[in-house]
C-alpha cells in the first residue's frame, strides 16, 4: 500500500469556514481518514461525536528546574539562558535562583552549564491524541495541555497517525483540517502534503491572508485550490480574487454564500449538508466534489510518477 | 492608570481585530496617546482596519549558528547538546538546520574547537506607524519561517509602557498566544455563540486563568438565540462585557476594512463603555 494522498484544508485567517468545509468534505468523501491538525483549538470532534478507540499521551516540552539544595548561586545559568527564563534572587530577599516556566524554551543549556548539577529537565504539561470512530470514518485528533508548547510536533504526530490509520483501513486519502496562520503548526501540516485547499473570504483581511498562505504553499511546492466562502459579502473583492487566481493558474474550487444556516447546523452538532437542503449546502457539496475530483487527478499523476519522499 | 489590555479568542475569525481596533479608535479622544499592538504576526490584519500611516520598520533577526568546516572535527558535542535536533554531523562535519534552530547558543558553548560562530538571520520585521494619537506597532513573520514567538517577544520589547496599550493576540492557545498574553493586565475574550466558539473560549479561558490574568467576554455575531455562552459565563464567573449582533451589514463593512466605530456612531460610546467596564473590573481584581 503506497503512502496515502494528503489533502490539507487551510485558511491563513481563522474563522473563514475551514472546519465547516472540512466536515462537509468528510461527510461525502468515503475513501479517507480525517486528521484534525488544529491542535490548539480543535473543533471537528464537536461535529463528529467521536467514539475514542485509542488514546495516547503526548509528552510536554521539558522545562528546567533548580534544586535549591544543590544550587551554589554561581549565576552561570542566568548568564547562559537566552530566553530570560532564569530568575536570579532579588538581593536581600533570601530567595534563590529559579526558573520562569512560561519563559523557558526547554533548551537545557543551563542544565549542561550548571557546575553543581543543580538543574534538571522535568516534563511540562502534556497533551493527548486520539484515534476515534465517527459516522464519517476514522478521525485522528488531539488535545494540547493548557499552556503547552510545541503544537508543531503534535501536528506531526497526528498527521503520521492518520497516515497509518489510512493504510490500515485501506483508505487512499487523508483529509487534514489545518491550523490558522502560517507559522510552525501550519508548516507542519502543509509540508509534504499532496494538495492544499485554502478557504478564504472576500474581505480585505482575507485577501491579505490568502496571499500569504498561497506564498507558503508555493514555497513548499504543494498544489493549491481555493474556495471563496461568504462570497456575497463583497462582489468587488470576489471579482479581483477570481482574476488573480486565474492569472496565477490556481483552481477556484467553489464559492459558498453567507448563510446563518451554517451556525444553526453547528449548533446541532451536524454538518450543513446533513442539516438542510439549502443553497449553502448545495454549494458546499459542489466545492467538496471539486476538491475530490482534483485529489483523484492528483493521485493519478502521483501514481504515474514516483511517490515523493517525506 | 496605565495598562495592557489584550484581545484574544482561542478560535480565529471571531472578531478579535474588529474589537481591538474599535476599542483603540473609540478611546482616541479620551487619551493623550495610546498604543495599538498587533501580535498576530502570522496574519497581521490590524493595519487593514486601523489604516495607520506606516512610518518605518525594523528587521527581527535570530542568531543562527554557522560552522567553520576547517575547524570542525566532527566530535558531535554540538549535536549532543542541541535539544531541538537542529544539528546533524555527516562525514565528520556538523550541519545546522536553520528552521529547527531556536538560537539557544548551546552548540557554541559546547564546541571544543571554537568552530561555531553566529550570524543574524532575518525572520520578519516590526512595522511602526500612527493614526492620530494612536501609536501603531505590528509584527510580521516572513512566509515560510516557523517561529512566531521571537517576533512577538521583540515586538513587546519595543512597546512603550507609559501609555495604554491595546493588543491584538494571535488565534489559538499555544506559544505565540502565551508570549502575547503573559504580562497583560486584562484579557478581553471575543467569542461567537457556536459550539466551536464556546469550546475555544473555554480553552483560552483556561490559559488566562493559568496565567492569573482577569478576563471578560465580548460576544460577537450574537444571534440572540444561543444561551450557552451566558450559562458558561455564569458557571465560570466571567463577566459578559458587551454584545455585538450578527448582522450582514457589519460583515459587509468589515469586508471593506471599515472599523465598527465608523459603521455607526453609537459604537463609539459602546466601546468607551467597554473600556469603563474593563477599568472597573481591574480595580476589583487583586493586583498581581
Ligand atoms: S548554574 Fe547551577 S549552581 Fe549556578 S546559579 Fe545556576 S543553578 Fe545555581
Ligand atoms: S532550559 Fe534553556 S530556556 Fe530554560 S531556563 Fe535553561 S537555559 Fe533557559
Ligand atoms: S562540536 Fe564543534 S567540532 Fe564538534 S562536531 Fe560540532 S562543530 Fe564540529
Ligand atoms: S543554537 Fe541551540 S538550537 Fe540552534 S543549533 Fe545550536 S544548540 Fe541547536
Amino acid at each position: 500500500m503506497p503512502k496515502p494522498f494528503e489533502i490539507v484544508v487551510i485558511s491563513g485567517k481563522g474563522g473563514t469556514g475551514k472546519t465547516v468545509f472540512t466536515s462537509c468534505l468528510a461527510s461525502i468523501f468515503q475513501d479517507k481518514v480525517v486528521a484534525d491538525c488544529d491542535v490548539d483549538a480543535p473543533d471537528l470532534h464537536l461535529l463528529f461525536t467521536p467514539l475514542v478507540k485509542r488514546q495516547e499521551v503526548f509528552p510536554g516540552t521539558p522545562h528546567a528546574s533548580i534544586d535549591p539544595d544543590k544550587c551554589t548561586s554561581c549565576d552561570r545559568c542566568f548568564q547562559v539562558c537566552r530566553f530570560g527564563a532564569v530568575v536570579p534572587p532579588e538581593s536581600g530577599t533570601g530567595t534563590i535562583y529559579r526558573i520562569d516556566d512560561l519563559a523557558c524554551e526547554g533548551c537545557a543549556v543551563c542544565e549542561w552549564t550548571c557546575p553543581a548539577g543543580a538543574i534538571s529537565m522535568v516534563a511540562g504539561p502534556s497533551g493527548k491524541w486520539f484515534v476515534s470512530d465517527t459516522r464519517f470514518g476514522t478521525l485522528v485528533h488531539a488535545k494540547l495541555g493548557v499552556a503547552q508548547e510545541n503544537s508543531g510536533k503534535l501536528v506531526t504526530v497526528v498527521r503520521e497517525e492518520a497516515r497509518k490509520a489510512a493504510i490500515e483501513k485501506g483508505c487512499r486519502f487523508v483529509v487534514i483540517d489545518g491550523p490558522p496562520g502560517i507559522g510552525c503548526p501550519v508548516i507542519a501540516s502543509v509540508a509534504g502534503a499532496d494538495l492544499a485547499v485554502a478557504v478564504t473570504e472576500p474581505t480585505l483581511s482575507g485577501v491579505h491572508d490568502l496571499e500569504r498562505v498561497l506564498e507558503l504553499t508555493s514555497h513548499f511546492g504543494v498544489k493549491t485550490g481555493v474556495i471563496i466562502n461568504k462570497f456575497d459579502l463583497n462582489g468587488e473583492i470576489v471579482l479581483k480574487m477570481e482574476q488573480f487566481l486565474e492569472s496565477a493558474g490556481i483552481p477556484l474550487l467553489g464559492k459558498i454564500r453567507f448563510d446563518t444556516t451554517v451556525n444553526r447546523a453547528i449548533g446541532e452538532g451536524r454538518t450543513v449538508i446533513e442539516y438542510s437542503e439549502s443553497e449553502v449546502a448545495r454549494e458546499m457539496t459542489l466545492a467538496a466534489e471539486e476538491t475530490i475530483a482534483l485529489a483523484n487527478q492528483g493521485l493519478d499523476v502521483k501514481a504515474s510518477t514516483e511517490s515523493r519522499g517525506d | 492608570m496605565i495598562s495592557k489590555i489584550v484581545v484574544a479568542s482561542g478560535k480565529g475569525g471571531t472578531g478579535k481585530t474588529t474589537v481591538a481596533v474599535a476599542l483603540a479608535l473609540a478611546l482616541r479622544d479620551e487619551m493623550d496617546r495610546l498604543q495599538f499592538m498587533d501580535c498576530d504576526v502570522e496574519e497581521p490584519n490590524g493595519a487593514v482596519l486601523l489604516q495607520p500611516a506606516i512610518d518605518g520598520d525594523v528587521p527581527v533577526a535570530l542568531k543562527t549558528p554557522k560552522v567553520d568546516p576547517s575547524r570542525c572535527t566532527g566530535c558531535e558535542k554540538c549535536r549532543e547538546v542541541c535539544a531541538f535536533n537542529a544539528i546533524a554531523v555527516v562525514n565528520k562535519q556538523a550541519m545546522v538546520f536553520d528552521n529547527l534552530c531556536h538560537s539557544c547558543g548551546g552548540c557554541i558553548l559546547a564546541c571544543p574547537e571554537d568552530a561555531i560562530s553566529e550570524a543574524d538571520r532575518v525572520i520578519g520585521r516590526i512595522e511602526f506607524g500612527h493614526r492620530d494619537n494612536i501609536e501603531f506597532l505590528s509584527g510580521v513573520l516572513n512566509v515560510s519561517e516557523a517561529m512566531a514567538t521571537p517576533i512577538i517577544r521583540a515586538l513587546k520589547a519595543k512597546g512603550n509602557d507609559e501609555m495604554l496599550t491595546i493588543i491584538d493576540a494571535p488565534p489559538g492557545t499555544a506559544c505565540p498566544v502565551i508570549a502575547t498574553v503573559k504580562d497583560c493586565d486584562y484579557c478581553i475574550l471575543v467569542t461567537e455563540p457556536t459550539p466551536f466558539g464556546i469550546y475555544d473560549l473555554d480553552l483560552m479561558f483556561q490559559v488566562v486563568s493559568e496565567l492569573g490574568i482577569p478576563a471578560g467576554i465580548v460576544v460577537n455575531k450574537d444571534d440572540g438565540a444561543n444561551l450557552d455562552i451566558d450559562a458558561y459565563a455564569g458557571d465560570n464567573n466571567i463577566p459578559i462585557l458587551m454584545r455585538i449582533p450578527l448582522k450582514l451589514e457589519i460583515a459587509v463593512h468589515y469586508s471593506k476594512g471599515v472599523p465598527l466605530t465608523q459603521v455607526d456612531e453609537h459604537w463609539d460610546a459602546e466601546f468607551r463603555n467597554l473600556y469603563g467596564k474593563v477599568r472597573s473590573e481591574l480595580c476589583q481584581s487583586p493586583s498581581r
